[in-house]
């Protein structure tokens, strides 16, 4: 008997424990302490593009992770000013968001590369009333990440690239990367290249630079999956940086927030004209701006230019696509769902993810996206 | 009460040394826990559990009602590892079925592209990364339960024990980081000095110097995950090794070692290899920690100091994100249904393992 | 007592010479210098590497000499003492690894915010949010999962010791051990396709108990039948005797007796499967605001937590990711010190 009432009270002990716990958290995080980066003081002010919505709303998205520093800003000030919508991106992966959209569990999926011919049918069906369309919302540089103890500025053209990458050039003092370089002194360093080891955006982008602009160096083409032999495999930007950083002769793949971040240096690429251009904002976006819209009527679906020559125009980038039903979205959600994106898509919006390493979008594709975002239903 | 002589054994009688038949595959491995002698000494085994002499009276509605109540909880065991099994074959077998190449001799994974995947390369990553890390774990596991059950003083074999226990509290992602931030960049001055020294053994040889990601951080982190399940099982069957056995070895003079050697590890051997067995079990099965340090790539080699290297679990990790269509998350199923067969047949294995020991026992 | 047997009894003739134990230090401390020697004369170089020579150097030369004093049975018998000690040493060095580096990463967002807050409205930058809502996650997720799966497996552990006989008792078993070596992503994977995609119940916490419920039940039967089986037969015998039922023996009688050794397995059941990533990945979506109601709608989880902010570029989001860790260590702690308080208690009193 005497151990009945043992086991009666270590279950009211659990369930006195958890209600207690229950009682002492927070959703409340609107008082940020002295915040250094960027992101958090443009919350401050609040921002003028959101309206919100009446009653409390969540919303969900899965997919990229690329664009996670991006939407969660976007939600902080989002949430900050609407306390009845909460945004919850589970991230998890492009094609995983994809899917997830498609069987109707997310409200709409982050995704590194407009849906594929395959994926079209699926996720119409999933809208019922109208097509699921792509709208590029977050667009950001790839940094080639580099750590060569004195050296300080690199440049690489796409083809000694695509040889470093796969395997053919062992060593920093190649007679390939010097040409390139004219007066630096590059040590005899062996190369050590990093890579994701897990399906990515990040690498399906940067292989199909490598695809366009080293036509004859790169026979791998774009692929998800790294596709070249050699190199070390890493699961997430986040360890391919640290590789990266810690690894003398080391050179990786990588979003540019990883790169600002643990202070990795980055080198410039060549463009199709063989410049060698420099990774910054103005030059990413407008590399973007020159990209040609593929799609039809919202479908915004980006054609990247490799063949743009613009010495101001960094080519290595990545665009992350917001996968919505254009019409057929759940009446409940749909203001908030509008306003949340529209938020994003301003000018407002677009400047604040600066801080997070991303670009904003070309003011020539912005205001397309704002239109089509406006025509939701 | 059971009488506990002060060192912790409890003495058991005559005949009991037939414990490990009913313990054998037990998973208080997994619960890095063992069946405590919480029982008294008259626990033998001819008289336990439902084989008693007498029989419960014929009994009314109730027993009925309780004993199908317990047999539909066993059945509902078995449908549900029916539905598991029948969830992955019938995702897996349209993906085999439109694989455009030998789905177990292909060394590549792109199903989405050209279409072409095979589980050769993945389950020899599994087996070889699996069989080093018990290389290395096993002996390091059996040393530590020999240690705690066989000479640690009780103040210390208790804490130790716990200690031990404590590794299969940290989460796997913690592993697996630990593993690739910290672990792996440790062992590139071992991997050097291997490959330079021992160069000339097939395992060691190393076709460039980078050293980094390889099967042997991976096996290193695996073992370091087995090794609180090997450590209990086998500490708790060393635990009940009949006293008179000890004795009667020390009696005759042996040294400590030699105690060890006749009395105690020929009566825990099936319970060592039942330990084994779940720890090449966790060591198959694990995910996100492989997924983390391994390099993931697609071949056969046995260069376990080189970079590359991949699991069954691991790749259904990293390829299950941008899986989207019935074909690639369908190939994935399948190699989780190999894996699913790999577990069964070494299962059957240790089931025979331990019931030859068991004959011999009796014998 | 053993102080007496080592005395000598006989003759001195007849006791064996012994190596002395400043002996044994001289020849560890011999051995470091070696180590030391060898690593600054020849390249050899790293922290491992200097561990294991160390080790190997101090055992050979241990056996060595105790060859020369003792005679080669003695030697023999330390030189496997030893191993045996280098084999703690080799257990509790990733041990002190791993808990070492979780707690230097693990304490520079360990704070009352941490404990306290959501990570609603916090961007992935920001210094403060917490993980509040993984850990009322997780701990209603596992709660679910052993609710279900407790009953479940003491069930089906009674069926095994007390009603099987037969082939479906063995067929269960045998499976009861397969399920053991069931990966842990098949276990989420089986769970999406079928309770959040098959029979659109959506993400949630409770789909996340389900998948964990599965890789729980096998460790919770398997621990069950072993306390079972130790429950003495005569303690069954005196209630059938008193004309009691069956059932209610066992319910009143058997139960009760192993229940010390049921709530000590169970506990390190949750243990095990409270640190699972991959099964609550692919169920529990995550969450960052609040959710207490783990039957609608996302839930976080620690482990999801601590895999997703891990992965991101802002030190911000990799040290919450490291005190979730931290924190995720602390919660199995505590339960298993509950755990073995709790089966002491009963124990005793039993």
């Amino acid at each position: 008997m005497k151990i009945k009432r043992h086991g009666a009270a270590v279950l009211g002990l659990a369930a006195a424990g958890t209600l207690l716990l229950a009682a002492c958290g927070t959703d409340n995080n609107a008082t940020p302490p002295a915040a250094s980066s960027s992101g958090a003081s443009s919350a401050s002010a609040a921002p003028s593009a959101i309206k919100c919505p009446t009653g409390s709303v969540n919303l969900t998205l899965a997919g990229s992770t690329a664009q996670a520093n991006a939407i969660s800003l976007w939600a902080k000030n989002y949430e900050t000013q609407c306390s009845g919508v909460n945004i919850n991106n589970g991230l998890g992966g492009s094609g995983a968001g994809v899917t997830q959209f498609e069987s109707g569990t997310v409200d709409w999926a982050g995704s590194d590369f407009p849906l594929s011919a395959t994926d079209q049918p699926k996720a119409d069906a999933r809208c019922k009333t109208g097509p699921a369309i792509d709208l590029p919302l977050v667009p950001g540089p790839i940094a080639v990440g580099y750590n060569l103890p004195g050296v300080t500025s690199l440049n690489l053209s796409a083809t000694t690239l695509a040889n470093i990458f796969d395997g053919k050039i062992k060593k920093w003092n190649d007679p390939a990367i010097a040409k390139d370089n004219p007066g630096t002194t590059l040590p005899a360093t062996g190369i050590q290249t990093f890579h994701r080891s897990d399906s990515s955006g990040t690498s399906f982008n940067f292989t199909n630079y490598l695809a366009n602009e080293a036509k004859t160096a790169w026979t791998f083409g774009a692929n998800k999956q790294w596709p070249a032999p050699g190199g070390q495999g890493d699961k997430g930007s986040a360890l391919v940086s640290q590789d990266v950083k810690k690894t003398a002769g080391g050179i990786g793949y990588f979003e540019l927030s990883y790169a600002t971040q643990q202070q990795i240096p980055y080198a410039k690429v060549s463009n199709a004209a063989g410049q060698f251009v420099e990774l910054t904002q103005q030059n990413t976006t407008n590399f973007i701006g020159k990209a040609a819209v593929a799609g039809t009527g919202n479908d915004l679906k980006l054609n990247f230019d490799y063949t743009n020559s613009d010495a101001d125009a960094y080519p290595n980038v990545l665009v992350t696509y917001e996968i919505v039903c254009s019409a057929g979205n759940e009446a409940s959600k749909l203001e908030a769902l509008k306003d949340f994106l529209s938020y994003a898509a301003s000018t407002e919006g677009q400047n604040a993810i600066v801080s997070q390493g991303y670009v904003p979008l070309p003011e020539i594709v912005r205001t397309k996206v704002v239109s089509a975002i406006d025509a939701l239903s | 009460m059971p009488t506990r002589p002060p060192g912790g054994r409890t003495i058991r009688p005559p005949g009991g040394h037939r414990w490990f038949t009913t313990t054998k595959e037990s998973d208080i491995a997994t619960t890095g826990r063992p069946p405590a002698p919480v029982g008294a000494p008259e626990d033998d085994d001819q008289y336990r559990g439902s084989t008693s002499l007498l029989t419960a009276r014929k009994s009314r509605g109730g027993d009925t009602m309780f004993r199908w109540t317990a047999k539909g909880a066993g059945i509902l065991v078995l449908v549900l590892m029916a539905a598991v099994a029948a969830f992955l074959i019938i995702k897996a077998v349209p993906a085999v079925a439109n694989d455009k190449a030998n789905f177990f001799t292909t060394f590549q994974w792109d199903p989405q592209g050209s279409g072409k995947f095979g589980i050769a390369a993945l389950a020899f990553g599994t087996l070889l990364a699996s069989v080093i890390a018990l290389i290395i774990g096993v002996p390091v596991a059996v040393g530590v339960a020999l240690y705690i059950s066989q000479y640690a003083p009780r103040a210390i074999a208790r804490p130790l024990a716990y200690v031990v226990d404590l590794l299969a509290a940290v989460p796997s992602v913690v592993f697996g980081l630990w593993g690739a931030i910290y672990l792996s960049p440790n062992l590139i001055p071992l991997s050097t000095f291997l490959s330079k020294y021992f160069g000339w053994f097939p395992l060691f040889a190393s076709t460039n110097e980078t050293y980094g990601k390889s099967i042997l951080v991976a096996s290193v982190v695996l073992a370091v995950m087995l090794l609180p399940i090997v450590a209990a099982i086998s500490r708790e069957v060393f635990v009940q090794t009949p006293t008179e056995h000890i004795e009667g070895a020390l009696a005759l003079g042996a040294t400590k070692w030699e105690t060890i050697q006749t009395a105690v590890l020929p009566y825990g051997r099936s319970g060592v290899v039942s330990a084994v067995v779940l720890g090449f079990g966790r060591a198959v099965g694990e995910t996100i920690a492989v997924a983390l340090v391994l390099s993931s790539t697609y071949g056969i080699s046995w260069r376990i100091l080189d970079p590359g290297g991949n699991t069954i679990a691991a790749n259904i990790a990293n390829r299950w994100g941008d899986a989207n269509d019935s074909i690639s998350q369908g190939a994935l199923i399948a190699s989780g249904l190999v894996l699913f067969a790999i577990t069964l047949l070494v299962n059957f294995g240790a089931r025979y393992i331990v019931r030859r020991g068991t004959k011999e026992a009796k014998a | 007592m053993t102080a007496l047997l080592d005395a000598p009894l006989g003759t001195p003739s007849l006791s064996r010479r012994k190596l002395p134990w400043w002996g044994l230090i001289v020849t560890a401390v011999a051995a470091v210098l070696v180590t030391v020697l060898l690593f600054t004369l020849t390249p050899i170089y790293g922290r491992v590497i200097f561990v294991l020579v160390a080790a190997a150097i101090y055992v050979v030369a241990q056996t060595v000499v105790s060859v020369s004093v003792e005679g080669w049975r003695h030697a023999k018998n330390r030189l496997m003492t030893s191993l045996l000690i280098v084999a703690v040493i080799l257990a509790l060095l990733p041990l002190a690894g791993v808990l070492g580096y979780t707690i230097a990463k693990g304490l520079a967002r360990f704070d009352g915010t941490f404990f306290t807050h959501s990570m609603r409205a916090v961007a992935e930058s920001d210094p403060n949010g917490g993980a509040y809502q993984a850990i009322i996650g997780t701990l209603e997720q596992v709660g679910i999962a052993t609710v279900i799966s407790v009953p479940f497996g003491i069930m089906v552990a009674v069926y095994l010791v007390e009603y099987s006989s037969g082939r479906l008792g063995k067929v269960v078993s045998f499976f009861v051990d397969v399920m053991t070596g069931l990966p842990s992503i098949v276990a989420g994977l089986f769970i999406l396709a079928l309770w959040v995609l098959l029979l659109h119940q959506g993400n949630s916490g409770f789909a996340g108990s389900l998948a964990l419920t599965i890789l729980m039940l096998p460790t919770v039967v398997r621990s069950c039948e072993e306390m079972l089986k130790l429950v003495p037969v005569a303690l069954r015998e005196a209630s059938y005797a008193l004309g009691v039922a069956k059932w209610i023996t066992v319910v009143r009688i058997v139960l009760p007796t192993a229940l010390p050794g049921i709530i000590t397995g169970v506990m390190l059941a949750v243990a095990r499967v409270m640190g699972e990533t991959a099964p609550v990945l692919l169920t529990v979506f995550g969450n960052p605001a609040i959710n207490d109601n783990p039957f609608k709608g996302p839930q976080a989880s620690l482990p999801l937590f601590v895999y997703n902010e891990v992965g991101q570029s802002f030190d911000n989001a990799v040290n919450r990711a490291w005190t979730g860790a931290l924190a995720l260590i602390i919660i199995v702690l505590l339960l298993n010190l509950i755990a073995r308080t709790v089966a002491r208690f009963a124990r005793v009193r039993g």
